[in-house]
């Protein structure tokens, strides 16, 4: 192999990127040693097992991520703005549009959602940690090393080129002879790993760890949410898993699955990646419904209208995400019958969606609203995504599909649902959730500013894809003629697009002004809130909850405020067991980034010697006697002393 | 004004049967979806402008409401109803886009192969033995089945104004109806990313009367040139080309795979029949002798083809 197939060469961006990578690589390595804090890094991060720092890190990188995709998406608006542009070439736009994909949906969007779960669900019940800790951490670091191996292939290798549904035969070897679907392979396959191992982590822990009292219909919604998507990561990541080992092998050993010779078949990759890809969008949208269902019934000072319907039509969702993955391929021929199928499976899907719709609509109903930066989100999320929803249920009409299928029309409808569902219901969970995690809240006036921003410039952006779609733009075009007459409705998208970068950018710059100006939070409860994790002190201690609590009620925060009940038992406080951190979880996440990186390459003998170490860090596991270590009652009387000026 | 926005919106602006029953299809369900909106948005509003905080007094303590059975039985079952009657419409238009317009059932149709190579179209005639690259003649008011394949990616075959899209595979033939009722010429694309010069990958569609259709067809005769194996297969190598025409098809010497577009959705079809698992493969059928294979006995070999997975 030549250098010059290793390192993408001969563009000027790239070149630019490789510089701007080492440089602030160099600064961070340079920061750490000058300020002494590799030790510090080291004890309290890399090997934390703790669930509220693994999940700072999974939020810390989705939104590095956000930045990457978001540059992505400015690249391709800048290039589509007007005809005939010069900006980008085809290969590098079909690149851009492939890895903005796959790093919006599986890099940022899931990352979030799986942090702001790690930082919330086990406060939401009551639990002091995850049920398995330490497979937590090592589900962070395969999320980690794998996004990493990904963002590599952009400087090394090149990127992956087929769409991030990466149909066959166009992503098999003769048609994309490149490495980068094989990054997209193996990249995906050690975050997913990481991501099945999490699902089955938070169902044992829902299901298990939850306070004396909280029955499951006692849950708070968020929580509800979570459960109900770590069942679906249950059922769809094992899919992806075969899908991308067959491919894997298609690419790197040379075997024909998915080829156009030898009895390869290009549906089986296209039916494999739906029946995973489906319930995937969902794995994204549950818990943002859940974080808009707690938001929403905090700022309107009320309970969650329909409880039981709301939980009910979740597990509907979730049924039926599983048998629409053909509206994928309306188009494949499949015939009248089947087709009508997949239409009436999806368009149900809208009933259980219009329930939740409706019991929102309704829990604002006599309350008392305020419009606090958590609740616009929430709020802006509910005439947009029912926007979203029903372009969606025009989609599903099969025959018209035919017709709107791979346009901008089907990239206008996802954003809509995407943006306002998953991004915008993260963004508020994050402002929602910011005091808990570190103890002030995000300052409003400037959250305030960065909302409106995103929201116009989403809208500006993304409603004229629509016309487009009917005016005959195809998806994934990286150019177009000046006589199709797409030109000023792609440059207003492109403003809007940059207008919502801009706002993006507020949002950024208000962690770093909320830091340094916004006041500490003292009680532990900011919002007036509802659910357990405000009843202990921000930012909360390692153990979580110094005494257990005792769940009456839905809403037991709330309750216990209200009637003035003790959440928590009287008498002294008991010594706590916790787990010790490791260093393992990390050093495996490196390992399998190499494993991955060398068999990219085929480099067989490295990747085996990696592989071989994979095997010696579960050995060395398997043996080890740590049984954690104990907090004992009296440095826990101490903090919780500091923490909230209590007696005892 | 608007009118100039709606011709532009080629989608919604149909020149033959099937094209209309989509766009008529789609015009209903905005007016439905439009619809919901309005109840959505009207409440919304509602709820937003009236129960805000600083509406209330300091003291008000807002009630505790568990839900409603019948209000949540009520935005249960409108949406049910409302997916119902959508469904019946998707069912109904779905069929009748797949089959041949209503009212040209007893024409003949047209039978134009449309083959996908690198980001180019070849169009094949059997009927009058001729073959284009990037352009598609067509006469009016008669029905053309299009059957679509690929030599390469997934492709999609689409001519907005004439009817929605349908794929083109390298494993099996998918086929689609159109008529047009207009004459005209067409923007015709693949619509399936595939690859580096999937931007370029357009072609006209001219739909003329059928003496004019006469008389292009007996020009193309006249002036183009036979279409060797050899040449074609320069042909399919090559990335990129501009309109070609030919006064003999590919079929003779490259026929398309085995068809597999009638299964599926017909209760009849022949499926106890050979080999599921294994397309045909292009290397090995080159070799078949088809080139006196009439029409008809091509229609044998698509009905005793059986049901592939992922159809
Ligand atoms: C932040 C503003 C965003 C902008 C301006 C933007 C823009 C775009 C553009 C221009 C395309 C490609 C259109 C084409 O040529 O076909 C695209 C594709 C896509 N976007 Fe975004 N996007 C944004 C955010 C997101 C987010 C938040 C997600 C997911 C959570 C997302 C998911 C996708 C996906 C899955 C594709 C399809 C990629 C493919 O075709 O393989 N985008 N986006
Ligand atoms: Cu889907
Ligand atoms: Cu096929």
């Amino acid at each position: 192999m030549k250098w010059d197939e290793f390192f993408v060469t001969g563009e000027p961006m790239i070149y630019g990127a490789m510089v701007s990578i080492v440089l602030v690589s160099i600064a961070i390595l340079v920061g750490l040693t000058y300020f002494k804090k590799w030790g510090y890094l080291w004890r309290e991060w890399l090997t934390t097992v703790d669930h509220k720092r693994i999940g700072v890190m999974y939020i810390l990188s989705a939104l590095i991520m956000l930045f990457r995709g978001g540059v992505d998406a400015l690249l391709m608006r800048t290039q589509l703005a007007v005809p005939e542009s010069g900006f980008l070439d085809s290969q590098h736009y079909n690149e851009i549009f492939t890895t903005h994909g796959v790093i919006m949906i599986l890099f940022m969007a899931m990352p979030f959602v799986i942090g702001l779960m790690n930082v919330v669900v086990p406060l939401q019940i009551g639990a002091r940690d995850v049920a398995f800790p330490r497979l937590n951490a090592v589900s962070f670091w395969l999320f980690f090393a794998g996004a990493m191996l990904f963002n590599i292939s952009f400087v090394i290798g090149g990127s992956p080129d087929a769409g991030w549904s990466a149909y066959f035969p166009l992503a098999s070897l003769e048609f994309s002879p490149t490495v980068g679907n094989n990054f997209y392979s193996l990249a995906l396959q050690i975050s997913g790993i990481g991501t099945l191992m999490t699902g089955v982590n938070f169902i044992v822990t829902i299901l298990k760890m939850r306070a004396p009292g909280m029955k499951l219909m006692r849950m708070p919604m968020f929580t509800w949410s979570v459960l109900i998507t770590n069942v679906i990561i249950l059922f769809a990541f094992p899919v992806l898993t075969v899908a991308l080992a067959l491919m894997m092998f298609d690419r790197v050993f040379g075997s024909q699955f998915f080829t156009m010779a030898n009895g390869g078949m290009d549906m089986l990759w296209a039916n494999l990646f739906w029946v995973w890809g489906h319930p995937e969008v969902y794995i994204v949208i549950l818990p943002a419904f859940g974080i808009f269902s707690d938001i929403i019934s905090t700022f309107s000072k009320k309970n969650l209208y329909g409880y039981k319907s709301m939980v009910f039509s979740m597990v509907i969702i979730s049924l039926l995400s599983f048998l629409v993955w053909a509206h994928h391929f309306y188009t494949m021929g499949a015939g009248a019958m089947v087709n009508g199928f997949f239409s009436i499976t999806t368009m149900l899907i809208a009933v259980p969606t219009g329930v939740k719709i409706f019991n929102w609509l309704f829990t604002l109903r006599k309350g008392k609203i305020t419009f606090t930066s958590p609740m616009l989100y929430a709020m802006a999320f509910i005439p947009i995504f029912t926007f979203g929803g029903v372009t969606g249920v025009m989609l599903a009409m099969a025959s018209a599909d035919y017709q709107y299928h791979n346009t901008m029309f089907l990239v206008a409808h996802f954003h809509y649902v995407l943006i306002p569902g998953t991004v915008f219901g993260v963004l508020a969970g994050l402002h929602y959730w910011f005091p808990k995690i570190f103890g002030f809240r995000l300052n409003e006036r400037r959250a305030k500013t960065a909302f409106w921003l995103i929201v116009v410039g989403f809208n500006v952006a993304f409603m004229p894809l629509f016309f487009l779609g009917l005016q005959g733009m195809t998806r994934r075009m990286y150019t177009y003629s000046a006589d199709t007459g797409f030109g000023p409705l792609n440059m207003i998208a492109t403003i809007g697009a940059f207008v919502l970068a801009i706002g993006f950018v507020v949002l950024c710059y208000n962690f770093y002004y909320s830091f340094r100006h916004s006041p500490r939070d003292e009680h532990g409860d900011p919002w007036d809130a509802r659910t357990l994790e405000w009843s202990i002190p921000s930012p909360v201690p390692v153990y979580n909850f110094a005494k257990v609590p005792h769940v009456e009620s839905q809403d037991a925060f709330w309750h216990a405020k209200k009637h003035n009940v003790p959440l928590f038992k009287e008498g002294p406080y008991e010594e706590i067991h916790m787990p010790s951190n490791s260093g393992q979880p990390f050093i495996l996440g490196v390992i399998m980034f190499f494993a991955g990186f060398f068999l990219v390459f085929s480099w067989f003998i490295p990747a085996l010697i990696a592989g071989i170490g994979v095997v010696i860090m579960l050995a060395v596991r398997s043996f080890e006697r740590d049984h954690g270590y104990h907090i004992s009652a009296k440095e826990i009387a101490a903090t919780e002393q500091k923490l909230r000026g209590d007696s005892v | 004004m608007l009118l100039s926005g709606c011709n532009s919106m080629v989608v919604l602006n149909p020149k033959g049967p099937v094209a209309k029953t989509q766009s008529d299809t789609i015009i209903f369900s905005i007016l439905m979806m439009a619809f919901v909106l309005l109840v959505v948005y009207i409440l919304f509003v509602f709820m937003l402008t009236k129960y805000r905080s600083s509406k209330t007094s300091d003291d008000y303590e807002p009630p505790h409401m568990e839900g409603n059975k019948w209000l949540e039985l009520i935005w249960t079952v409108i949406p049910i109803i409302i997916v119902a009657i959508l469904s019946v419409v998707t069912v109904r238009t779905t069929n009748a886009v797949e089959k041949v317009p209503a009212g040209y059932e007893t024409q003949k149709p047209l039978v134009i192969y449309a083959a996908s190579s690198n980001w180019k179209w070849h169009f094949s005639y059997p009927e009058e033995n001729i073959e284009t690259v990037n352009y598609v003649n067509i006469p009016t008011n008669r029905p053309v089945e299009f059957r679509l394949y690929s030599y390469g990616p997934i492709t999609s075959f689409w001519v907005p104004q004439l009817g929605g899209q349908k794929y083109a595979m390298s494993d099996m033939v998918t086929k689609l109806n159109l008529v047009a009722e207009h004459e005209g010429s067409f923007m015709g694309k693949n619509s399936n990313f595939s690859g580096k010069g999937f931007a370029q990958m357009e072609f006209e569609v001219l739909a003329q009367t059928p003496a004019e259709y006469s008389k292009w067809v007996k020009d193309v005769k006249d002036t183009a040139p036979k279409l060797t194996e050899q040449e074609f297969n320069k042909l399919l190598k090559t990335e990129i080309v501009g309109r070609k025409s030919f006064t003999s098809t590919h079929l003779g010497f490259a026929p398309a795979p085995m068809d597999m577009s009638e299964h599926g959705h017909s209760g009849d079809s022949k499926s106890e029949s050979t080999d599921s698992s294994k397309p045909m493969d292009h290397s090995d059928m080159s070799n078949m002798d088809h080139s006196n294979m009439s029409d008809m006995d091509m229609k044998d070999m698509n009905d005793s083809s059986s049901m592939e997975s992922g159809h």
